[in-house]
Parts: structure tokens; C-alpha cells; sequence
């Protein structure tokens, strides 16, 4: 199969993918509960009003009139009304979403960095106490709640050391603009590029402070699985012909480790962030609520306590797009590195 | 025989076995630790009415934000509600959440995987997706929706759980089925005419229930922690429950005035609970499973 037959039919089972978790969430918000309008209100409306209620968000229509609505909706980047203003809850997603792409991106970077190191250390020496001891964390990691880990690194560097500030993505007001060309601006959102568009250092680093503490957080609690992964290739690798060929050759053991062996770990690590991208997701809206990070995760919580369920709905949707999105892109990068996965 | 002697031969046969776990390396240690770990939590949250020394949902049994102290040794929090009473009692609504989200998975996941994957084809292949599709999802997202649309209480909670964990049962059962359904043994029943349900269940189940085993382990470690995140984001139950979930929600509010111990000792707790099934877990795959490390 060529690259982009392959490319084709994973993108045609996508689709039917994607389809089904749209009915399926719009299941769960509109059928199961019966009427959402009234689960909201908790019963303590006039009849007349909840009517009103009602039409303004489309909700007085058929089922199956609802359900193409929506369909059609969300081809047009609709994600639906907010139950608490009939703003469009599309807005809200995208003005959240980069805090939380930012905050993926660096907790991916130190998830995968912490995972890798430790594992190769692991496999390096294998069945010693440090490999023992990075094992029981591996799996220790695995059990701890994310919001514990947040709150106890709040407690210690944020409250008692005073190192890292916890709370919000930068300090009110110091907002990075971004790239200003003349009377044009582009920003991305994401803090961290933003304020080196913008040219300015200290904001730069301001920015990577606030993001320190919910990464380490989110990127702690998810490195375990790579470093399983990390050490149980190494260890096979580090059997085969060619590392012993490279150590005979007298080139240095951080070399043949790094630049040699973990060389065969890098599909499967790639595969593996791919898998994790939704259980990131997942842990994304814990660490936002811990910190009080902007974000879509921290909005879904907000929603919830204002019983807002088609704003529930639309994020829920939005994530459950993005995740798809997500491992169609992994697949297909891997595929185009690894031909022989496409048979 | 007599009941007593039964039970006496079934503790004969126990403790020997428990050895012989402790003797199959790593694998049989975690199995054993986390073993004691699970059952030392349960134990303390069964008999806590009679150890805890407080009511745990009395308010204002202490004074408000009393660090460790002899009188209260893990402190009280802004309720002034004592945090060892707590501590003991909390983690009763952590395993009927789990014990019953692990129950629908089995009742639900069991059947649906192993009848799409000996029947094959057609089914087969819409049971795949559909899992699949649920499988890809963030868990904890999903089961907040379902969460905050069926309101709160244990069974709500536990059934959002378990819509979430129900594909991981479907797939672990699938793949072994698609293997044992073709080995000589299961064709042999065939061709003695056994009905395709008595060689489902009379043949092939036998063969997955360690894998099975295996799952739900692992899930309660997952439904624990995904029922004290549920909690955190405020689809947990009322006050009126004692819950390490609850006091970590709120015990955060408590940490800029230095309350660490308000949030610590529960969330030690969760933390000890969800690594004895994770360790139980891991240690059972291996030894069902040495090939299969995941």
C-alpha cells in the first residue's frame, strides 16, 4: 500500500470514528437526562420561561431535528450556545485552547524527558537498586491522583519555597502582545512564543516560571508508562550486535547509549505520545483546576458548577475532535518513517 | 464434612499458595504487597466506626485548623472535624464506587467481548469500532459528562466510571479469544457438537478469566482515581459523606494558610490505595501473562 492509499483509508475510518463519539456524547447530553433545560433550572422555572429557555437554544425542536442541527453545526465550527448567556460556546474553546495546548506541550516535552532518561538509566543497570527504584516510581507515579501532586507542589515551591508562582499564566498585565508589524497584530496565545515575538525577555521568562509547576505536575504523573516502554526496549537493544560493534569501536557509553541504541526506541516512544495525548488531555483539566490555569479544562470545570450542559457538551466534543485529530497524525507520521506498518 | 473443617482446608491450601506467590520473584512480591496494602485499607475502613475517635462528620469536635496534635494526631480541618476519623472512614465510598464500576464492566464488558469476537464478521467489527471509539477518548472527560448528566450519588458515579473502562475489558478479551478460538481444543468441542455457547463458556471463558482477572485490578486502581477526580471537580457526593476525595477538594483552599495536613493524609491515602490495586495488577498480568508486558 502506498503512503497515501494508507493515508486515505485511515482517514476514511476516522470518520465513521468521529461520528460515533458525536452521537455518542449528544446521547449522553440530550437524551439521557431527558431534558437539559430542566435539569438545569432544577425544576424551579415557570413553564413559560423554560419555553423561552428553551427556543433560544434550540432545544424545543424534535430529537432528530436537534441532532442534524448539531451535526451540521459542528461542520461549521458551532459548538453550540452557552446555557448561562446564549454566547456561542465556540468563542470560549478558542480563547481557552491555547492555554491548554501550551500547557500540553511543555508537560509532553517533560513527560517524555523524564520517562526516557529515567528508563535508559533503568535499563543501564538492570536489576540493581536504581532500576528497582525507578520501577516502584514508575508505578508509584501511576497511583498518585494528579490534583494531589499539584496541590502538594503548590504547598511545597509555591507556598513554603516561594520558587515557582502557581495560579493563572502570567502575572495580570504582563500579557505578552505578541508580533506587531506596523498596525498589524498576530499572536499565537501561547505565552511563550508570544513574548518572543513581542521581543521581550523578561516576559519570556515570566511565563516558563508559571508554566513550571503545572508541567512538572502533569508531566510527572504521565512518564511512567514511558519509562517502561524506554527500559524494556533498551534492554533489548542493548543485547544486539550493533552496540557491541559501536562500544568495540571504543566510542564513548553515552554515545552508544543516546546516540545509538535509543535510536530503535523512537517509534514506539512516538506511538506511545500519540496514545497518551488523551489521557494528557484528561489530566489537563485536573492540573487547570489545581492551578487555576485558563484553560479548557478549568472552563469545562467552571461549566459544571453552573450546570451549563450544552457548554459541557461542546467541550466535550471539542476534546473528543481533537484526540481524533490527534492520532491521525501520529499514524500517519509513523507510517511515513516505518513502511512496513502500512502492508 | 463439616463447614469448620472445609474452611480449615481452604486455609491450608491458602497459605501455601501465598508462598508459593512470594517465590515467583517480583512479579508475586507485588502481587502480595499490594495485596496487603488493599486488604489493611479495607480493613480499617470496615472497622472504623469502632477505631475512629471521633464522629468523622461531626463538625467542631477540635478547634478549627488544629495542626497535629496528641489530641487529634493528623489535625483537624476548617470544619474543626477531626482528619484521623476521617482518614479511617474515607475510603468506604472510594471501593463502592470501584467494586461496583468494576462489577457493571464485568457484566457488561465480558459478554459483549467475547460474543463479538467468536461470532466474528459483521459484529465483530461494529463492537470493535464502537469500543474503540470510546477507548480513544479522554476517560476522565467522558465520565465528567456522563457524571454531571446523571447528578450525583455512588451508582451514578460508578456507572460513569464504568462506560469508560468497559473497552479495556472488550479489547484484553478479544485479543485472547481471537487466539484460543482456533487452537485444536475449541475444534475438537466443535466437532463433538457443542453448542457455540457451551464452548464459549465452558471452554473458552476459563481460559480468559486470568486476563480478566488481570483488568479489573488494574480498573480498581483507575476507578479510584477517576472517582477522586470526579469528586475534585465537583460531581463528588455531599458533605454528608466522609470522602478522601471531598477533603482533597477542599483541602485546597486550606493550603495558603499552611493546613498541609489537611490535604496530605487523605491524599496519602488515595495514593496508597490506588498502588496496592496498580501493584496487584502488574504483578497478576505478569505471572498470567509473561510474554504479554504491557
Amino acid at each position: 500500500m502506498s503512503l497515501r492509499s494508507y493515508v486515505i483509508a485511515r482517514l476514511l475510518l476516522t470518520i465513521p470514528m468521529i461520528m460515533l463519539l458525536l452521537t455518542f456524547v449528544f446521547l449522553v447530553v440530550r437524551v439521557l437526562p431527558g431534558d437539559p433545560a430542566s435539569l438545569h433550572f432544577e425544576k424551579q422555572v415557570n413553564p413559560q420561561m423554560l419555553l423561552e429557555f428553551k427556543r433560544q437554544l434550540g432545544l424545543d425542536k424534535p430529537i432528530e431535528i436537534q441532532y442534524v442541527e448539531y451535526l451540521v453545526g459542528l461542520l461549521r465550527g458551532d459548538f453550540g450556545k452557552s446555557m448561562q448567556d446564549f454566547s456561542p460556546v465556540s468563542q470560549q474553546i478558542f480563547s481557552a485552547f491555547p492555554a491548554t495546548l501550551e500547557l500540553a506541550i511543555f508537560s509532553t516535552i517533560i513527560m517524555v524527558l523524564v520517562g526516557v532518561v529515567l528508563g535508559v538509566q533503568a535499563s543501564r543497570s538492570y536489576n540493581s537498586v536504581q532500576d528497582h527504584s525507578v520501577r516502584i516510581f514508575g508505578i508509584g507515579s501511576y497511583a498518585i491522583p494528579v490534583f494531589f501532586l499539584g496541590e502538594v507542589m503548590i504547598m511545597i515551591f509555591a507556598i513554603y519555597l516561594h520558587l515557582f508562582p502557581a495560579g493563572d499564566r502570567i502575572y495580570p498585565g504582563m500579557v505578552p502582545t505578541g508580533l506587531t508589524l506596523g498596525g498589524l497584530h498576530w499572536s499565537t496565545g501561547l505565552y511563550t512564543i508570544d513574548s518572543i515575538l513581542e521581543g521581550n525577555p523578561s516576559k519570556f521568562a515570566m511565563s516558563l516560571r508559571y508554566l513550571f509547576l503545572p508541567s512538572l505536575t502533569l508531566g510527572t504523573v504521565l512518564c511512567g508508562i514511558f519509562i517502561r516502554l524506554t527500559r524494556g526496549n533498551m534492554l533489548e537493544t542493548l543485547q544486539l550486535d550493533f552496540v557491541t560493534a559501536a562500544r568495540a569501536r571504543g566510542l564513548k557509553e553515552r554515545t552508544v547509549v543516546y546516540g545509538y541504541a535509543l535510536r530503535n526506541a523512537f517509534l514506539p516512544i512516538l506511538t506511545m505520545m500519540g496514545l497518551q495525548f488523551a489521557a494528557l488531555l484528561a489530566g489537563a483539566v485536573l492540573t487547570e483546576t489545581t492551578f487555576s490555569w485558563p484553560g479548557l479544562g478549568r472552563y469545562l470545570v467552571d461549566r459544571i458548577s453552573f450546570r451549563d450542559y450544552t457548554a459541557i457538551q461542546g467541550v466535550v466534543v471539542f476534546f473528543g475532535i481533537l484526540v481524533a485529530i490527534v492520532s491521525l497524525a501520529v499514524d500517519i507520521i509513523y507510517a511515513y518513517l516505518d513502511p512496513r506498518i502500512r502492508f | 464434612m463439616s463447614n469448620e473443617r472445609r474452611q480449615g482446608r481452604i486455609l491450608v491450601q491458602l497459605f501455601p499458595s501465598l508462598i508459593g506467590l512470594a517465590r515467583r520473584g517480583l512479579a508475586g512480591w507485588a502481587v502480595l504487597i499490594g495485596g496487603v496494602i488493599v486488604a489493611t485499607v479495607a480493613i480499617m475502613t470496615v472497622v472504623s466506626p469502632w477505631i475512629s475517635p471521633y464522629n468523622p462528620i461531626a463538625i467542631n469536635v477540635g478547634p478549627i485548623l488544629s495542626p497535629p496534635s496528641s489530641e487529634f494526631p493528623l489535625g483537624t480541618n476548617h470544619l474543626g472535624q477531626d482528619m484521623l476519623s476521617r482518614v479511617y472512614s474515607g475510603g468506604s465510598i472510594m471501593f463502592q464506587v470501584a467494586l461496583l464500576s468494576v462489577i457493571v464492566c464485568l457484566v457488561v464488558g465480558v459478554p459483549i467481548g467475547l460474543f463479538a469476537s467468536y461470532t466474528g464478521g459483521y459484529t465483530d467489527k461494529v463492537a470493535s469500532l464502537v469500543m474503540d471509539s470510546i477507548y480513544a477518548f479522554p476517560g476522565l472527560v467522558l465520565a465528567i459528562a456522563i457524571a454531571a448528566m446523571l447528578g450525583p450519588g455512588v451508582v451514578n458515579m460508578a456507572l460513569s466510571i464504568a462506560v469508560v473502562y468497559v473497552p479495556s475489558y472488550f479489547r484484553i478479551i478479544r485479543s485472547q479469544v481471537l487466539t484460543i478460538k482456533e487452537l485444536p481444543y475449541v475444534e475438537a468441542a466443535h466437532m463433538m457438537g457443542a453448542r457455540a455457547r457451551k464452548t464459549l463458556f465452558s471452554y473458552i471463558l476459563p481460559n480468559v478469566i486470568p486476563s480478566i482477572v488481570a483488568v479489573a485490578t488494574i480498573n480498581f486502581a483507575d476507578a479510584i482515581l477517576t472517582a477522586a477526580g470526579l469528586t475534585f471537580v465537583g460531581l463528588g457526593l455531599p458533605v454528608s459523606t466522609p470522602d478522601w476525595g471531598w477533603d482533597l477538594t477542599y483541602g485546597r483552599r486550606l493550603l495558603p494558610s499552611g493546613a498541609w495536613w489537611a490535604i496530605t493524609f487523605p491524599g496519602l491515602m488515595v495514593v496508597l490505595l490506588a498502588l496496592g490495586f496498580t501493584l496487584m495488577g502488574e504483578g497478576l498480568s505478569e505471572l498470567f501473562n509473561p510474554r504479554l508486558q504491557r
